[in-house]
Order: C-alpha cells, then sequence, then structure tokens
C-alpha cells in the first residue's frame, strides 16, 4: 500500500487552505490589535471588569494585568476542582485531590492543557465547560494579547514603555477572534458527526451482552477552541484519537487546520503591525521551514518504520487510529507538538523512536514552529532578535531590529528569555530521573523510559500539554513538579516579553538604511533557521542522544 | 597627509606572544577574569580538574587539566598581546611627563617658581623658547612656534597664537620661538597626555556598551549550557553511562563560547588600537563603536573634499583670440603670481602648450589689490590684467576700447557658464603698446575635488551612510561641487548654528551623525554630534567637545573612523558566530565518546572516525584551547573590511565565519586526533 501519495496530498491541502485563511485572519488580527474603535458589547464587557479600555498601559500594568488575571484564573480553577461534589453538573465525580487541583488550574490557564486525568472520568460538565472551555479562550487570549503587545512595542516611536491595553487586548481576542471562529468550527465538526449534547452518560448494550457506560458531553464546542486556542484539552482522556472528537480523516486535516491557522495569522499580522509585511512573512517563512521540516522528518520516520510488522501495515502503526493511518498521525503530532496545542490523535508514546524525537525536539524549540496562539510569534521573535545580535554585528553596525536597538537591558532581557525554558527542562528531568516518586512513574526503564520523563517536562515547560503516554504522571510528585514547570514556563518569558516591548515601545525607532542587517530577505530567513536549531537545539542534544537517538540507533 | 608615528618595530606573532606571557600569566588572577564571565568558568573548570587530577592522576584527567589551563591562558594572552601593542607609544607619551618647571604669573603680575604638577586649571603660565609648556591650556598671550612631534609625531614647528582657532597648546610640548601666555586648562594627572597614554595602553580601558552586552549574552549561554552539562550527569547516571565530572567539565569547556569569550576584550583593545595608529585618539570606546552606527557624515568641504585652494582648469579664448595667444597672457600675467591660483595658472599653461617658454623678464608685477580686484603684469611692449569679470571690463573701458555689443555678450556667457559651473572666471585682458585694451577670455579657476573622493563617497553609499557637504560658498557653487563630489547632499553658506540646527534634525529622524571641526564654534556641535572628530590644531575647546582628537588634523580620517569602527564590530561578530558554530562538530566528537561504551550504537555518530573517547574528548579540548591562539592574529588586525551593502557583507562573512564554523572544528579535531591517539595511555 503506498501511502506516499495521500501523506503529500493531505499536506497539500492544508497548505493550501492556510494559504487562503492566513492573509485574511491576519489582516484581521492586526486590525484588532491596532483600531481605537470598541464594539458596543466590548463597552458592556469594560464595564463589567471595570477597566478603561483606551488607557495606554506602561509595561509594567500590563504585565500585572497578565498575572492578575491569570491567578484569578488558577484560583478559580483550583477552587472548582476541589469542590466538584458540591457543585451542579458534577456526574457524580469526586473533588480533585489538591495536587491534581493544582495541576489542573495550572495547566489551563497556562495554555498548557496537560491532562493527569482522563477527562471522562474524572470533571464533570461544570468544571470542562465554565473552567476548563472558559479558560481555552482566555489563556490563548492572554498570549495573543502578550504578542500583540509586543509587536506594538516594535513599532512605536518614543512611546515611553506604553505598550496597549491588556484588558483590551483579551475582550477583542475573545469577542473578534477566537468566539466566532469557534462557533464556525464548532458548527462544521458536528455537521461532520462530532459530538455535542449535555445528557448524562447512557448505558449501552454491547453486542456481548455488557453493558457499558458512554459519556457524551459539550465535545464539538471544547473540540473547536481545544485546537483553535492551541490548548490540547480533549473531552475525552484518548483526546483526538477519540471517534467522538475527531471522527474522520477530514475532521482531522480539520482540526489540524484550526491549530495552525492563527499562530501563522499572528505572524501575519505582526507584519502589517509594524508596518512591514515583509518581516512578518520572514518570520512565517521560518516557522514554515521547521514547521515543514519536522512534518517531513516525522511522517518519513513512522512510514519507514523499521521491523516486519510496520513494514506489513506499511508504517508503524501499534498507537494510531486506523482511521488515520500513519501519515495523518504523523502531520498532527508534528503540528500539535510545534504549536504548543499538545492534542494528539495518535499516543506519542507510540511514535518511532525517532518520530517521537521529532514531536520532542519540535517542542523544545521553544514552541516556534509556528507556535501556540501568541507565544509561537514571540518566541520567534525572541530568537529573532538574538540572531541579530549574534550575527547583526558582521555588517559592522551594533545590532538592531526593526529599527530598535538592541543593547545590553535588552539583551539582559533576551538572555534570561532563551534560558528560562532550557533550566526547566533540564532542572526538571534531572529531578525527575533522580526522585524516587518520579522514576515510579516511568513505564519503562532505559532510554524510552527517560523520553516519557524527558516529554513530559518539556510538554509542560513549553506549555504544549501532550503526553507521551507510558507516564503515570497523576501523583503528587509529578504534580507538583510539572505545575510548576507550567507555571514558570509560561509567565517567566510573558513578563520578560511584555518587558522587553516596554523597551522598544520607549526607543527611538531608527530609520533603516543599506547599511542596516535586512531581517525580510531569505539570508536573514536562513540565520534565523539556524540559529533556532544551533542556540536553542543543541542544548538538548544531550539529552536527546541518551534518550530518543539512543533507542533510534539501537 | 602628515607622517605617522613611527610605525613599531615589527616583531614577529612568536615574540609578540613571549613579551605578553608575563602579563599574560597575571591576569589570570580571577579577579582580573571577573570582566570575562566565560574564561572565569574556565578557570572554576581547570582548578576542578587540577585537583581531581591529584587526587586520583589519569593520563586524561591530566590532559585536560593542562588543555585547560592553556585555554584560559591563551584568552589572558590575547588580551596581553593586544595591550602591549601600545606600550611603546605610551613610553614615549610618558617622556613628556616629567616634571618641568613653571613660571607661574600671580594676579598681580609677578611671576613664581612652580613645579608643573603643582598646576591647577587656571593657573596662568608664562613660556619662552626652548621650554616645555608645563600643561594644557590655551594661549592668552603672544604667539610663538612649538614643536608638538612628541604628541603628534609631525616633526614640523606649529604656530599657537592667542585667539582664534589656533590657541590650544599641550602639555610637554615645547616652544620653540618667542614667549607665550597660557592658560592651563587641566588639572594635574587629566591632561591631554594623560588621557592618551591611559588609552593607548588600554590601562583605563571602557568596555563598550556593545561589548558589554555581548559579554551578558556570552554569561547567559555559559549559563545554560553549565545547567546543559550538570543535568546530564544525573541523567547519564540514569541511563547507566556514568560520567566523571573531568569528562563534564572537558564538555563543558567545549560547550561555552571560548573562542570569543577569550578574544572579546583583545578585539575592543585592538579596534582602539588601530585608531592610535591612524594618529586617531578616541576619548571613549562608545565613540568607536557609534563610528560604525554612523548614518550620516558632514563633510566640510575645504581640506576635505577639494583641495582647498582654486585651479585653473581651462583657458576660454573669446571668438577670434587665437589659443595660444590667450595662453601666453594668462602665462605672462601669472609668472610671478604666487599664490596658489596664479601658480596653477603657469601649471595648466605649461601642460596645454608646452612649447610655449615666457620668461617675462623685465616686466613689474602688479599685485592683487582689493580696490582693482586685479593682477597683472607690464612689460614693456605691454600690458597684462586678469582680474574679476567688472573689475577688467571697467579697465579695458578705461584705455578707451570701443563698445562692441557681440563680444560683452559672448564674455558673459563664458562668465556665467563658469560660475554656473561652481567656478570662478578670471578675465584675461591685454593692452598692445598703449592702445585700447581688448579682452581675451575667461580662465576657469575651480575647486579640485580631491582624487579618489568620489570612489569613497560612492562606498559610504554603498554602506547606508548619508555624506552632507559643509561649506560657505553660495548655493550655486555648493550645488556644483556637491554633484563633482558625487555627496548626497550640502548646507550652503553655513554658519555654526546652521550645522547644529542640521544635527539635531538628523538626531532627532534617529540617525546618527558624525563631523569634525576645529574652531571655537564648532565645539557645541562637535559635542552634540555622535562621533566628533577634533583636530588636533583647533582649539582646546573643540577638542574638549568633540570625542575623537585627530592628531594629523586630517577631515578627511572621518571616513576611515567609521571604517575602524565597523570593522571592529564585524570582527566582534564574525568571532562570535564563528565560536558557536563550532558547537555542532564538537557535539560529534564528545557525546559519542562519552556514551559509546553505555550505548555502543551510538557509535554512528562518531562521524570523523574518532580513534578512541579518550582521544576524542582530548582532541576536542585541545582544538578549543588551540583556536583562540590560531583567531589573536585575525582579532588584533580585524577581519577583512571591504565597503559595500549589509546584504554583501553579511554572506560574505556568514560564508567563511559561520558555514567555516561549522566545518572547521571538524577537520581540526580530526587532524588532532591523529597525533593525540599516538600518545600511549590515550
Amino acid at each position: 500500500m503506498s501511502a506516499v501519495g495521500p501523506a503529500i496530498g493531505q499536506v497539500a491541502v492544508l497548505v493550501g487552505a492556510l494559504a487562503v485563511a492566513v492573509p485574511l485572519l491576519g489582516r484581521h488580527l492586526a486590525h484588532v490589535y491596532t483600531s481605537p474603535k470598541h464594539l458596543a458589547v466590548e463597552r458592556a464587557s469594560y464595564r463589567v471588569l471595570r477597566v478603561d479600555p483606551d488607557a495606554d498601559q506602561h509595561w509594567r500594568t500590563y504585565s500585572m494585568s497578565v498575572l492578575g488575571f491569570s491567578l484569578v484564573g488558577v484560583l478559580a480553577l483550583y477552587a472548582i476542582g476541589r469542590l466538584q461534589e458540591h457543585l451542579p453538573l458534577s456526574l457524580g465525580f469526586a473533588a480533585l485531590p489538591a495536587d491534581g487541583a493544582w495541576n489542573t488550574a495550572v495547566s489551563f490557564v497556562t495554555n498548557t492543557n496537560w491532562q493527569w486525568y482522563s477527562g471522562e472520568s474524572t470533571v464533570g460538565h461544570l468544571m470542562q465547560m465554565s473552567g476548563l472551555t472558559v479558560q481555552n479562550f482566555v489563556s490563548a487570549a492572554v498570549g495573543m494579547a502578550v504578542a500583540a503587545a509586543f509587536a506594538r512595542g516594535l513599532a512605536r516611536n518614543l512611546a515611553g514603555g506604553r505598550v496597549g491595553n491588556f484588558w483590551a487586548d483579551l475582550v477583542r481576542t475573545v469577542l473578534r477572534v477566537l468566539l466566532p471562529i469557534a462557533l464556525v468550527a464548532a458548527v462544521v465538526l458536528v455537521l461532520l458527526g462530532v459530538v455535542q449534547n449535555l445528557l448524562e452518560p447512557q448505558v449501552v448494550h454491547t453486542l456481548t451482552g455488557g453493558t457499558q457506560s458512554i459519556t457524551g458531553g459539550p465535545v464539538a464546542s471544547q473540540e473547536a477552541i481545544k485546537e483553535l486556542g492551541t490548548n490540547g484539552g480533549g473531552f475525552y482522556n484518548a483526546n483526538s484519537a477519540h471517534p467522538f472528537e475527531n471522527p474522520k480523516p477530514f475532521t482531522d486535516l480539520f482540526e489540524v487546520f484550526l491549530l495552525l491557522v492563527i499562530p501563522f495569522s499572528m505572524a501575519w499580522a505582526f507584519g502589517i503591525i509594524v508596518g512591514d509585511k515583509r518581516q512578518g512573512g520572514a518570520i512565517m517563512a521560518v516557522m514554515a521551514l521547521l514547521w515543514g521540516g519536522a512534518v517531513a522528518l516525522l511522517t518519513w520516520a513512522e512510514m519507514a518504520a523499521p521491523g516486519t510488522a510496520p513494514q506489513l501495515a506499511g508504517g508503524a502503526m501499534e498507537g494510531k487510529e486506523v482511521r488515520f493511518g500513519e501519515a495523518a498521525s504523523a502531520l498532527f503530532a508534528s503540528s500539535t507538538t510545534g504549536t504548543s496545542t499538545g492534542a494528539v490523535n495518535a499516543m506519542h508514546d507510540s511514535l518511532t523512536a525517532p518520530g517521537g524525537g521529532v514531536a520532542m525536539f519540535n517542542m523544545m524549540l521553544g514552541e516556534i514552529a509556528p507556535g501556540g496562539v501568541g507565544s509561537g510569534l514571540y518566541g520567534m521573535l525572541m530568537l529573532a532578535i538574538l540572531t541579530v545580535f549574534l550575527a547583526g554585528l558582521m555588517v559592522g553596525r551594533t545590532p538592531e531590529y526593526l529599527g530598535k536597538k538592541i543593547g545590553q537591558r535588552e539583551i539582559w532581557l533576551v538572555g534570561s528569555y532563551i534560558l528560562a525554558t532550557p533550566v526547566l527542562v533540564l532542572v526538571g528531568i534531572a529531578v525527575a530521573i533522580t526522585a524516587a516518586d518520579g522514576l515510579a512513574g516511568l513505564q519503562e526503564a532505559g532510554p524510552h523510559g527517560l523520553s516519557e520523563a524527558l516529554y513530559a517536562v518539556t510538554s509542560a515547560s513549553n506549555n504544549n500539554g501532550s503526553a507521551f503516554g507510558g507516564l503515570t504522571s497523576g501523583t503528587p510528585f509529578w504534580n507538583t513538579l510539572l505545575g510548576l514547570c507550567m507555571l514558570f514556563g509560561r509567565f517567566l518569558p510573558m513578563v520578560l516579553v511584555i518587558a522587553l516591548a516596554g523597551r522598544f515601545a520607549a526607543a527611538h525607532h531608527l530609520p533603516p538604511s543599506a547599511g542596516t542587517l535586512p531581517t525580510h530577505q531569505p539570508l536573514f530567513v536562513a540565520l534565523l533557521t539556524g540559529v533556532a536549531l544551533v542556540v536553542v537545539g543543541l542544548t538538548f542534544v544531550p539529552v536527546l542522544v541518551l534518550g530518543p537517538i539512543a533507542e533510534s540507533l539501537s | 597627509m602628515n607622517t605617522h608615528h613611527p610605525a613599531p618595530v615589527r616583531r614577529t606573532f612568536g615574540s609578540q606572544l613571549r613579551e605578553a606571557l608575563p602579563g599574560a600569566l597575571r591576569k589570570l588572577d580571577p579577579r582580573e577574569l571577573v570582566h570575562a564571565p566565560v574564561m572565569l568558568v574556565v578557570e572554576a573548570g581547570a582548578v576542578f580538574t587540577t585537583v581531581a587530577s591529584v587526587v586520583s592522576p589519569s593520563t586524561m584527567g591530566i590532559g585536560v587539566t593542562i588543555w585547560l589551563w592553556l585555554t584560559v591562558l591563551f584568552g589572558t594572552l590575547a588580551e596581553s598581546v593586544a595591550e602591549g601593542r601600545g606600550k611603546a607609544q605610551a613610553a614615549s607619551l610618558r617622556s613628556l611627563q616629567q616634571e618641568t618647571p613653571a613660571r607661574r604669573r600671580r594676579p598681580d603680575g609677578s611671576i613664581e617658581q612652580v613645579a608643573s604638577t603643582a598646576l591647577k586649571a587656571g593657573d596662568v603660565v608664562v613660556v619662552e623658547a626652548g621650554e616645555r609648556i608645563p600643561g594644557d591650556g590655551d594661549v592668552v598671550e603672544g604667539v610663538a612656534s612649538v614643536d608638538e612631534s612628541a604628541v603628534t609625531g609631525e616633526s614640523a614647528p606649529v604656530i599657537r597664537e592667542s585667539g582664534g582657532d589656533r590657541s590650544a597648546v599641550t602639555g610637554g610640548t615645547v616652544v620653540l620661538s618667542d614667549q607665550i601666555v597660557v592658560r592651563i586648562t587641566s588639572e594635574p594627572g587629566h591632561s591631554f597626555v594623560d588621557r592618551m597614554i591611559a588609552l593607548v595602553e588600554g590601562s583605563e580601558r571602557q568596555r563598550t556598551p556593545n561589548e558589554v552586552a555581548l559579554n551578558i549574552l556570552l554569561a547567559f549561554l555559559t549559563i545554560i549550557f553549565v545547567v546543559v552539562v550538570g543535568s546530564l550527569y544525573y541523567v547519564a547516571d540514569y541511563s547507566g553511562a556514568h560520567q566523571s565530572w573531568i569528562v563534564l567539565v572537558a564538555l563543558l569547556v567545549c560547550l561555552i563560547p571560548t573562542t570569543i569569550g577569550a578574544l572579546l576584550s583583545a578585539i575592543g583593545i585592538a579596534g582602539m588600537d588601530r585608531l592610535v595608529r591612524r594618529n586617531v585618539l578616541a576619548m571613549s570606546g562608545r565613540a568607536v563603536e557609534a563610528a560604525g552606527d554612523v548614518d550620516v557624515l558632514l563633510l566640510d568641504k575645504t581640506g576635505t573634499i577639494t583641495y582647498g585652494n582654486r585651479q585653473a582648469s581651462e583657458l576660454l579664448p573669446l571668438h577670434g583670440v587665437a589659443g595660444g595667444e590667450m595662453a601666453r597672457a594668462a602665462l605672462l600675467s601669472s609668472l610671478a603670481d604666487e599664490t596658489p591660483e596664479g601658480r596653477s595658472i603657469v601649471t595648466l599653461v605649461h601642460r596645454l602648450h608646452s612649447d610655449l617658454e615666457e620668461s617675462g623678464a623685465g616686466g613689474t608685477l602688479v599685485e592683487f589689490s582689493a580696490t582693482t580686484r586685479m593682477s597683472g603684469i607690464d612689460l614693456p611692449d605691454r600690458v597684462i590684467r586678469k582680474g574679476a569679470a567688472s573689475a577688467v571690463a571697467q579697465w579695458v573701458r578705461s584705455t578707451g576700447a570701443p563698445e562692441s555689443e557681440t563680444s560683452d555678450r559672448e564674455l558673459s556667457v563664458l562668465v556665467d557658464g563658469v560660475s554656473a559651473s561652481g567656478g570662478t572666471p578670471l578675465v584675461v585682458a591685454e593692452q598692445t603698446d598703449g592702445g585700447p585694451a581688448r579682452v581675451l577670455g575667461v580662465i576657469h579657476l575651480k575647486d579640485v575635488v580631491k582624487q579618489g573622493i568620489r570612489e569613497r563617497f560612492a562606498d559610504m553609499r554603498a554602506m547606508g551612510i548619508r555624506t552632507v557637504m559643509i561649506t560657505g560658498d553660495n548655493a550655486v557653487t555648493a550645488r556644483a561641487i556637491a554633484e563633482e563630489a558625487g555627496v548626497d547632499d550640502f548646507l550652503a553658506e553655513a554658519t555654526p548654528e546652521d550645522k547644529m540646527a542640521l544635527i539635531r534634525q538628523e538626531q532627532h529622524g534617529g540617525r546618527l551623525v558624525a563631523m569634525c571641526g576645529d574652531g571655537t564654534n564648532d565645539a557645541p556641535a562637535l559635542a552634540q554630534a555622535d562621533v566628533g572628530v577634533a583636530m588636533n590644531t583647533g582649539t582646546m575647546a573643540a577638542k574638549e567637545a568633540g570625542n575623537m582628537v585627530d592628531l594629523d588634523s586630517d577631515p578627511t580620517k572621518l571616513i576611515d573612523v567609521v571604517e575602524i569602527g565597523k570593522q571592529l564590530l564585524i570582527t566582534r561578530g564574525a568571532l562570535t558566530t564563528f565560536s558557536v558554530a563550532n558547537d555542532v562538530a564538537k557535539y560529534f566528537a564528545i557525546l559519542p565518546a562519552m556514551f559509546v561504551v553505555a550505548f555502543p550504537e551510538l557509535d554512528v555518530l562518531n562521524v570523523m572516525q574518532l580513534s578512541s573517547p579518550e582521544s576524542a574528548i582530548l582532541s576536542a579540548v585541545v582544538f578549543n584551547a588551540l583556536i583562540i591562539v590560531a583567531l589573536i592574529p585575525l582579532s588584533l588586525r580585524g577581519v577583512k573590511y571591504r565597503p559595500s551593502s549589509a546584504v554583501d557583507l553579511l554572506r560574505r562573512n556568514i560564508l567563511v565565519y559561520g558555514v567555516g564554523g561549522l566545518i572547521a572544528p571538524f577537520l581540526g579535531i580530526k587532524l588532532l586526533d591523529l597525533v593525540i591517539s599516538q600518545i600511549p595511555g590515550v
């Protein structure tokens, strides 16, 4: 069975759809983040929130707003989790344990959506809808708001550290971007057969005469925002491998489209906001290059898997949904790890060793290919600034990006940013495999066990949320460790990004000349890709060698 | 251009290293290394492996230890070599600092003898021929010729006089004639020469902003790799591939950016040194970096773009006048004319008519005067005059020449043509045997644009730098010269205020401006400009205001300064890129070596086919150390720099230092492995 044709075909369809959607959505996003006008419904929201949407916030105020808003989210989710049994629509599920509630609260607020539990057997409809689904919208919106603030910071000239209004960004993102698209997407998904109801679990009689309780629920609505907001937290434990979430190849491709469309569009919007579409194009090109490379590598790894059984099946089919096959699984896996989504349509534990390595490396790059909604853009921009600083000197000028000089303060912030996530991952993995409680969670020994643990800390620290499987993570040790990874992995970089946005907004905008390093040309695209791979990627090579690489070569 | 400082005796690189060694060893002091965090980490690693090797000696441990110490030493050696280059110059400058007796004038006019070191700013001293000027200051009375060769390297004495733009004197220079009264402007220990010594020695070198920023980034990269290697210890343990800390330290040192970390400060010192060699003193490192960033160059026309004197470029005879006739008259009238214009006419005529031989003997020279606005010669048989058109026309009419509308119109066409092209028309007329005089033609005097300047401006444009010519000429003349010289813009009939306004306006648009100047009225603009190069002949006020001083007082130097600034930054960037790119190969050398025992399948990654794990690790460490030495000459010399656009520069440098940095260590480590694997026990 030759699956190469369909494998290329689905990517072609996907790329075609994105090519149409990204410029449209990008233009819309740019308008959303720069327009001075408010909608009536937005004015009402601001009155409820008691905020002034026209106040141009200083970066400190902006970051306090982000942190404050997120803190409230964590506390609310924690409370709902802990009090679940006393709340309506709980489906009779018990309260979550303290570590579990902490992990879940952090997980959804940080847009990670790591799930230590099985959705259908642990949390009720109230937690799913009011807690998790709301966070699916607002945590995504927070990421996009921060990226918008960063883009505005770069675009402004001598604006005294003011980067815009968080509340306006937040409300607009939800009302003008996420809700309408999610609504349309949910309707499409329902039409394609995704479940959507508020019924009690149905008890059905199986062919063998037994009974089975099947949990339905508001699946399609959560599914849409799960992908769109690069959240990834599935209604069901099996996530997008579950037939109620992802019934057929077309829904599968549609879901991949949903999770890629905003991250790429943010890059397009960035170009418009800074007044030079080519800059957005260059950023998008690097994202596309890394994403395309990952898709190609992962697809190859899965389809060319060695061994008798995989060859007979036309690829490594173990752990993958037969509805989709290995090519669609590879496409989904590389897109979900490249976007910090973490939804899965196949168990990543069952990816071939090199395939799992690619998925992991995708996250280790810092979620920039094309990254989470918002976080992908600012992550890539941080690397762009790093690139300008490292290589930009070679044109004989002190480094500048988009007319903003990169001096000592700026490099402090960028340096801290690129330091943050690797430290979380590497310290996390060292702790996990040293502590007995950590080791207890591993299903296997040797390189594969290392991969399980490494995948978990990488996924959490980069706010991806996909799980490798095999790891029993619902223990106090893992819930606490991963919760910390998620929390710091989200907000530490965010504050650094907003601070840098403030620095840039306050700075003089220098006009470009023939002597300025051009950051929109193929040369820069190649350079930025190289820096992402060498500077960020190389950090993880030693641990990858002992995990997936050792496993691949054996 | 003046003579430069006597070039330091060319020494071999080897002997430079030998001389720098004591200084390099002193710099191993951790307190000295704090400013180079990367090297501090290497030194800490070296201390660690030393202790480990003493506790449990192994060939590998000793090998790694030796080479880690060498890595640190090579770094300090680079800095020491860079500093050594300025030492000789500092020594000659120091000779100026010997204490001299000074004659201080009290407020009541009486004179007292004090030591030069006791002089304070504001003191007034009297200096006579043969005496050393006791401190920096301005001449307030008198005029004298001064020997400044010790500071500038220029042997011809210069005139220093009170008032005007030539009043500044430097302490330590010698008055050759006459007597001057000098008001001291510097406090003891803060004189111009003191600052020069500190600069050329690099002792008071302040790290430049970009250098500090790069150091911060290198520190971050170092921390990341410390975490990488630290966590690897535990991960390796888990994987059943226990690693000794010696091996991990070796890995760490190979991964952190030691190449650029070791050479960074040498690059900065060498950049300042390159300026010093061109007789430019940068008063702050910031200025050198700013020079690389300059967007707009303000250049004075006279002396920078043109030679400063107008020269005859063309003879334009009127209709009916033979070319030879006109040439002969022009020549005769200029033979005894010693002005530069006059001499240039003689040169031109000889070039055009090499057969013309006139001695002009027996004639009386009529010098130019402001009232007649003409000069010329009275010969026995004829009178020749040359001068401004209106003055000559008046003279011609005064001799009774008939009015001729056609020749008048023709003359005015020629005169206007020359004026419009930015030149100065000089009309030549001749009166033979007392008859009525007649106009022969027009000599075109023009400001001659320096050779090669147009090409340099084209280079500047390619680099994205806009050149603006500043001139006191009117707009017509200015435009013509601007076009000929190829500057992008000009400021005609410029006053110091106009200059200041232009700088402000450019800076407001976010551009960095460089200029040079000498007079007191240039001082505000020099201070305002991002790079202000003061001429050494200028006033103390100008020298204080600028952030660079050109000892040769050559305004064209501004362009060199920009190029040196760029070269400094490019060298820094190139070596950083090289350093980071090196990591890829080192991973391929060390990681398989570390883990091949536990995971034999990892031998596939040993793409260089290194002979043994020990040899592989040692080869990487040795390569890492030797590459520093190999790159010292480059860091001192600066990478090759050709003015071109940012894109071209980037493409070329990425190819050489980025791609080269990826490939070079593969070759280097393989070669070292071939040697090292021969050592028994490795």
